[in-house]
Parts: C-alpha cells; structure tokens; sequence
C-alpha cells in the first residue's frame, strides 16, 4: 500500500505516453513506405538501436536502473523522430551519428529524460544538417522503391548510386529554383512542371503528412496531447502562407501546401508536442507553437536550408522559460473580477 | 421542486472507481455499544474544549464533559452514561499515531440520557442560537470539523445586508467508497433540511441549494420528496456532475453558483456558506431534539465481507467495529476516510472522531503498491487535473528544490491537497507528499522567523534600554555635577567671611577647577566639589570639636593648632612649587 494518499492512481505511465506516440507515427510511417519503399524501415531499425544502445550506456554511466529507462519508450520516440526527418536513403551511420547526439548529448548531458531543454531530434538534425547538407538533400524519388538500390544507397558506402534515385524534394525545388535559376520562374510553375509534386503537398509526401494527421488526431484525442500546440502551429503557418501568396502567389507557396510539405505536420503533432522542451500553460502552448511556425516559415522562404523546422523549434526551446512564466494561467479564485 | 436552469463547473478532476455499490445499499445500523468510550477533547478545528469531567465521576449521556474554550473552540459531550475512569493523553486517529487529551468513559450499558433540553429557534437571538449550537458540539462533519456556530455568523451588515444570502448543503460525497451521506439523504432527508431551514434562519439566507453527485439518483429523489414535503420555499436539489472533488466546499460552490472562494477567505465574505448534509443533520437534532453531537454515520467497507453504514457513538475504538464488516484475510491495514484524502491508520485503538466518516480494510489488490518515480516530462496532466488551477509540475520542481519563495509565487497554499494530480501522474510523482512538505517546511520557517523575529526585538529593545540608560545616568551625573557647583559657589561666597586656611583653600581649589578645566566635565567637577567638600568639613570640624572643652585643654589645642598652622603655613608655601 502507499504511504500516504491519494492511495489509489490511475493507470497510467510515461512508458504508455510515449508508446502511444510511436503508435500514432504508424499510420505516416505506413504512407511512407507505400510511396518510398521500406528504406525507411531500415532508418527507424537503426536508429533504435542506437538511441537504445546510447540510451544504456548513459544510464549504466550515470548509475540509473537501466531497464525502468529503457522500456520507458522515450529513446525510441527521439530515435523514430531523427529517422523520419532525414532522406531514407541516407547513408547508415547518418542517422545513428545522429541519435547518439541526441541521446547522448542532448538528452543525458542535461540530465536525462525530463531534464533536457532542446528537442533531441530536432537538436540532431540542426548537427546533421549543418554538418552534411549535401547528403540531407537527397531524397528518393517517388515511386522508387527498389529495396535492393536502397540497401546499396544506406550500406554502400563508396558505391552508392543515387543519381537514378534522388531528386530534390518539393520544398528544395521551390527554393532553389526561385532563388537562384530563373528570374521568371513561379510557384506553380516550378511545382506544375513535375508530374511528382502533385498539387497539395508533393506527391506521396503528402499522404505522408494525412498520415500524420490522422495519427496526431489520435493522439489528441487520447489526450496524450492538447490541441493547442497543433491548432497553432498549422493556424499560423496557415494564415502566413495565406496572406503572403495572396499577395505574391508567384513568390510564396500556398498555405494547404506550406502544411502539408516538408515535416509540418510532423513537427505539429509529434515535435512541437515534445512536453519535456515546450512550453506547458495554454497561453503558453499558442505562443510557442505560433512562434515556431513563424520561424519556419521564414526559414523556408528565405533562408539557405530546405526546411526551417528544426531550427525554428531549437530557438522556440530557448523561449520555453520565458513563456511560461509569462503565461501562468489565474488560480482558482484569483481570476479577475472574483478577487476581493 | 426544480433544479436550478444553469449549473456552473470547476475545472479539473478526476473519476477513480467510485466503489459505492459495496456499501450504499446497506441501511443505517446502529453500532454496539462498546466498553469503553475515548472521547477527545479536541474535536474541532479549534482550541481543544476545557475538560469538565474528573475520574470517576458519573456522566449521562449526552452531558457536557468539554466547553468550548474560546470563540474557535466546540464542546464535547459524554455519548452514553457510565463512568470516567480516565482523562489524559490517548491515542487518536491522526497519521502520525498521535496523542491527544480525551476522557475514557466506561460504559454502563443504561444509555441514559440526561436533560435534553431543545430551544425555540424561531423567536430568539441570534446569538443565543450560535452559542447553543457550539454547545452542542457542532462541527463540519465532511472532514474538516470547522467550528459550524463560526461559519454561521454572517459579516458586518454592508456585507450582503449583515445575511449569507446563499446556502449550500454539501451532499456530493465525491470520495470513493464513501456512503454515509448516500445513507443519510436516503433515510434522514427530513432532518437533513430541517437543520438546513435552521441554518436559513441564522444566517437570513434567501435560498437552499442542496448539491448531490449524480451518482446516488435515490439521495436526490429521497431530498426532493422531503424538499416538497416540508413545502420549504426557494430550496432546490440539484444533481451535479460525479468528479471528483465535486464535495470540495469550493468546488461544490463554485459548481451550484459560480462563486469561486480564494484561499484563506470564509465564504461568509462572498455571500455563500457550505455544510455538509451531517451537519444539517446535527443541527436539527441538537436544536429541535436536545442532542449534542455524541454518535455520526461511518461507513466500513473495503476488503471486508460485509461493508457497512452504521451510527457510531463518538469514542467508540475503531478495533471493536471491524469485526461488525468482517475483514478477509488479505488485509494489509485499514484507511480512514476516503483513498483520495484519507489516511492510514497506525493504530487500530484509536477512537471513532467528529470527522471519521469511513474506514476502509485495505489489501493489497485494492490499494497496490506504487509503481517507480520517473521524472517529470512536464506532460501538464496534472494540471488538467487540478480543481484549485495550479501547476503541480511547478509546484514540485520548487517544492523538490526546496525552492519555497517560489513556490509561494505560484501559490502552493492554494492546493486543497485532494490528490487528482497524484492520481493522474504518468511519472507515478507523488506530488501531494511533496506539496505537504512544502506546506509544512514554509509554515516551520515562518513560526522560526516569528521567533527570530521575537528575539531580535527583544535584543534591540535591551540595547536601546542600555543606552537610555547610560544616557540617564550621564545626565544625572551632569545635573549633579552642575548642582554641586553652584553650591560650592554658594558655599565659597558664605565661608570667604570665616578667615579660615583649610576653607580658603577649598574655595581656591574649586574656583580653580571651574577656570582651568572645561566647565562640562562633570567628572572632574565632581572629584573636585568632593575634595573641597572634605577640606571643607576638615575645617569646619574644628571649633566644633573644641566648643565643650575646659580652658587649659583649650589652650593646649590652641597651641598644638598653632603649630599646625605654622606647618601648614610652610607646606602651603613650598606647594605652589611642586605644582608648577
């Protein structure tokens, strides 16, 4: 029996949260494969095993029960998080070198779960991509889902061939091309004149992100997470993308297209939801997800990088503190107009 | 009988496993008398009552054994005939196996009530009204054992027009397992609102609303037949939402008026007042039947073959009413009050109090053990939770980090301690604990601080009388010094006439000393007064001595004087020398 009350708890556990977060992923892991072949089943085998192998070795060092933390789920939630965000034919120690950052670095160094400030994910991917931009912007094509040459591409090495399988994804093409090619070039035009960027999203990438959807959803209604953070983060990249195509639709993408590409709906359900780096309070919640939207919108409009997600969510981390002071919900009789 | 259009409701909460169907179908049953009775004197949120009994005495039912001590106190009262055989410390259930003052009463089994006398409610004062109900013993019978006559009074006449226009009886019951108030509406409904009517009549309260979880369908249909019955005007019962702590006194307000009472005001201040449907009850049976508060309802239920509601007397030993619930085998130690709020029992031979309204026989299938602490990931579950809208997550960083300013910023003496984020937790944290040691740790460091505060003042108020002192005592020294003075002054002017040495030379000496020296240096004036006063009475001394004597001794004085002279006349001469 408990020492002291309440003496009875309701069934619940972190190891149940983040377990019906990686069930949640299924559904956009599942599009995922079906549009671009089981590569990406390969990335989320090993990053597994490194955010656990990362995750033992920590927890061994620091003296803390080794399988409590291990089954807890948490590791495998960054580990799934690092593999969806990189191409899947990225070379194999990609996503590992990847994860052991996360694991290790960001997440034990500051104190383990619960303790680390930045998202580990996105804190890994801002490594990768600054450190290999060439390698994170080679994507599969659509429909390419040869395992044997995406075997070659992950465990290659030297003999990778990816000219026949990699082509830029439909945010890089956007970027690139009104950046730097074609001073005539538009919006539409650059995503009509490829029979694979499809109207909404980019083709395939956008059942990717229904699928996230779908699941995120769940996870809302499971209360695994609240609506505020996706509602205002899709609402502000929404309203931006709106105003800013209506006002040069030649320039600026779409808002439907704004959240279904890239890892927008990804980072709406799965990576700003991140209780441990965001912020908590309602109020607290719209503004962080609000702040990391703008950012990337930003980022992916006129910065240097593909998409601004990860960037964005590490410089809303830094907010976190902040925020929540600043936002701290009235307590029961303290509201405005009850006190005394 | 209509419910009220608009029910209001509080946010937060929890829905454990209500468990009431064990026991809520079981009538009231008296419980047997017991052998022996232990009956604190402090059975109140107040001062403990003044003992009125010795050992051995004869006591009847229903006799005064404690007063009230005090506004903030309530009387007890012996809950059957027989004897005091003891009055001193016992054990009484509390979670630490405290002990406190009670009066042990062995039982004469006559059950033999003394006067019971029942006062006309209707016509007189007010206050005669309030003292009668603390005479009876009367306190919250929710939990909380509030002093009931305190929260009676209504405030100043420019609050609310000197009424408590709002009166809520609490019937929610949240708490799981609990079943006594279920038992109470559904047998005692009548009495419950007449109590209530009383009540209405002290404080000038407008309406009744009576609040019960939606959950005891035969407690709501029971009040509002007896609601209809009694013809009480402007009274409603009113079903509100099962979550838990719906029964919170604010929770319970807030839902049946939208009133939201802050921490550490009374409701009186906002119009509305809450009593437990208990303590309705009591109040109609000590007004209109003459009864103190000597027995209440207390559930057993738990791991036991046969769960229970019975009416207990006050002082009855937990252990003699176990056997009446029969506990299985597995029983791994008894609850007293609900899972939610309630405590472990350390010892089962401690009494039956005003507050005790369940004890649950716990086993390990029941009440499991907890699973790990994890660390906080900052979900925010058990903020969803809170009824009182605090952060817990916060209040625990702080409160773990021993951080108590802090915690106080994000007002920890808000939490009502009812355990929905504790229950909800996915990281298993037992928050509660955490926010009681706070609670406890700033409450130790006040009372240090009062008592540093205490001292310190006491040291600054020595210090400051040190150095009054000193002042005083420089400045009668400077006061004498001044009158000295002026008597010397005085003094020289009378003795210049007196062609006398010794006197000269005092005057000399003391004009000396007030030309040569700064004139505020009393010390100085003083030795300086002091050795002409001692030339002075030398030379004064001597005819004195010599008025009663013969002529031939006269004479030899005189030429020994002259001797003496011509002495002082050589030393006189060669001292200016010495001094220069």
């Amino acid at each position: 029996m408990l020492e002291n009350s309440p003496y009875v708890l309701q069934p619940a556990s972190v190891r149940s949260v983040m377990f019906r977060v990686l069930v949640a992923l299924l559904p956009g892991i599942a599009a995922y494969v079906w549009f671009f072949g089981a590569a990406i089943l390969v990335q989320l085998a090993l990053c597994s095993i490194a955010a656990l192998a990362g995750e033992w070795a920590m927890l061994a060092l620091r003296r803390k029960p080794a399988w409590l933390f291990l089954s807890d789920g948490s590791a495998l939630v960054t580990a799934w998080l690092i593999a969806l965000t990189f191409p899947p034919i990225a070379p194999w120690w990609l996503g590992v070198a990847a994860t052991l950052f996360a694991i290790v670095v960001i997440k034990h160094l500051y104190g383990g779960l619960g303790q680390n400030p930045f998202n580990p994910a996105m804190a890994a991917y801002c490594l990768m991509i600054v450190a290999y931009p060439q390698i994170i912007s080679q994507w599969p094509a659509v429909g390419f889902t040869d395992f044997a040459a995406q075997w070659t591409a992950i465990f290659g090495g030297a003999e990778r061939h990816l000219d026949a399988i990699v082509m830029a994804t439909p945010l890089d093409a956007l970027r690139t091309t009104l950046h730097t090619a074609d001073a005539r070039a538009t919006v539409a035009g650059i995503l009509g004149s490829h029979a694979t960027f499809g109207n909404i999203g980019g083709r395939g990438w956008e059942w990717v992100a229904l699928g996230y959807l779908f699941g995120g959803i769940w996870l809302i209604q499971q209360r695994v997470i609240t609506w505020h953070i996706p509602a205002a983060f899709l609402g502000t990249l929404v309203v931006i993308a709106g105003i800013a195509s209506s006002l040069n639709p030649a320039t600026y993408a779409g808002p439907v297209f704004q959240a279904f590409t890239g890892g927008a709906m990804l980072c709406a359900f799965f990576i700003a939801t991140d209780p441990v780096s965001g912020a908590t309070t309602p109020r607290g919640k719209l503004i962080f997800a609000a702040g990391i939207a703008l950012l990337t919108w930003i980022i992916r409009t006129f910065g240097a990088y593909p998409d601004g997600i990860a960037f964005a969510t590490l410089l809303m981390n830094l907010c976190v503190p902040l925020i929540d002071m600043k936002t701290q919900p009235p307590v029961f009789g303290h509201k405005k107009g009850s006190d005394q | 009988m209509k419910s009220l259009a608009q029910l209001f409701s509080f946010k937060g909460g929890v829905k454990p496993a209500s468990h009431k169907v064990e026991s809520a179908d079981c009538p009231i049953r008296p419980a047997p008398m017991p052998a022996r009775l232990i009956v604190p004197l402090r059975q109140s949120a107040g001062h403990t009552a003044q003992c009125l009994v010795e050992v051995g005495q004869k006591v009847q039912k229903g006799q005064m054994i404690g007063a009230a001590e005090g506004v903030f106190s309530s009387a007890t009262h012996a809950p059957t005939s027989g004897t005091v055989v003891a009055v001193g410390p016992e054990a009484v259930p509390h979670p630490s196996g405290l002990a406190a003052p009670c009066v042990v009463i062995e039982t004469d089994g006559e059950d033999r009530w003394g006067e019971r006398t029942p006062l006309d409610w209707r016509g007189g004062d007010p206050e005669v009204l309030r003292g009668f109900i603390r005479d009876a013993g009367i306190v919250g019978l929710g939990g909380a054992t509030f002093p009931s006559h305190i929260k009676l009074k209504p405030g100043a006449a420019g609050e609310f027009g000197g009424r408590i226009p709002t009166l809520v009886i609490n019937g929610a019951e949240c708490e799981p397992w609990i079943t006594c108030d279920d038992r109470l509406m559904r047998e005692r409904a009548e009495g419950i609102l007449r109590g209530a009517a009383i009540m209405r009549h002290l404080v000038g309260a407008e309406k009744i609303i009576v609040g019960i979880e939606d959950n005891k369908p035969q407690a709501v249909a029971a009040m509002r037949a007896a609601a209809a019955a009694l013809g009480e005007a402007q009274l409603d019962v009113v079903a509100v939402p099962t979550r838990y702590p719906a029964g919170g006194e604010k929770q319970l307000i807030r839902v049946l008026t939208g009133i939201e009472i802050p921490y550490g005001k009374l409701g009186t201040q906002f119009g509305v007042q809450c009593f437990n449907v208990g303590t309705a009850y009591a109040i109609h049976r000590a007004v209109e039947h003459g009864e103190p508060l000597i027995s209440r309802l207390l559930t057993l239920t738990g791991n036991v073959a046969r769960p229970g509601n019975y009416e207990v007397l006050i002082g009855t030993p937990i252990e003699t009413l176990l056997p009446l619930a029969e506990p299985r085998a597995d029983t791994n130690g008894y609850l007293m009050g609900g899972p939610m709020m309630g405590f472990t029992l350390p010892r089962l031979d401690v009494p039956v109090v005003k507050s005790s309204n369940c004890v649950i026989a716990a086993s390990p299938a029941l009440f499991p053990q907890a699973p790990p602490e994890m660390p906080c990931i900052r979900c925010g579950a058990c903020a969803r939770a809170c009824p009182a809208e605090l952060q817990p997550f916060e209040l625990y960083w702080h409160s773990r980090a021993k951080n108590f300013g802090k915690a106080q910023e994000y007002h920890i003496f808000d939490c009502i301690e009812c355990g929905c984020c504790s229950y909800v937790c996915p990281s298993r944290i037992r928050l509660v604990d955490y926010f009681r040691f706070a609670k406890s740790s700033i409450r130790a460091r006040e009372r240090e601080k009062s008592a540093a505060d205490l001292a310190r003042e006491r040291y600054e108020f020595r210090l400051a009388r040190d150095e009054r002192e000193k002042q005083e005592k420089a400045a009668k020294l400077a006061a004498k010094a001044a009158e000295t003075k002026a008597k010397l002054a005085a003094q020289a002017a009378a003795t210049t006439a007196a062609a006398d040495d010794a006197s000269g030379e005092a005057q000399k000496l003391g004009a000396g000393g007030t030309a040569s020296e700064p004139a505020d240096d009393p010390k100085k004036a003083l030795i300086a007064a002091a050795m002409a006063r001692a030339q002075a009475q030398k030379a004064a001394s001597h005819p004195e001595n010599t008025e009663a004597l013969n002529p031939e001794v006269q004479a030899e004085i005189q030429d020994i004087e002259a001797r003496r002279a011509k002495l002082r006349e050589t030393a006189k001469a060669a001292q200016p020398q010495d001094n220069n």
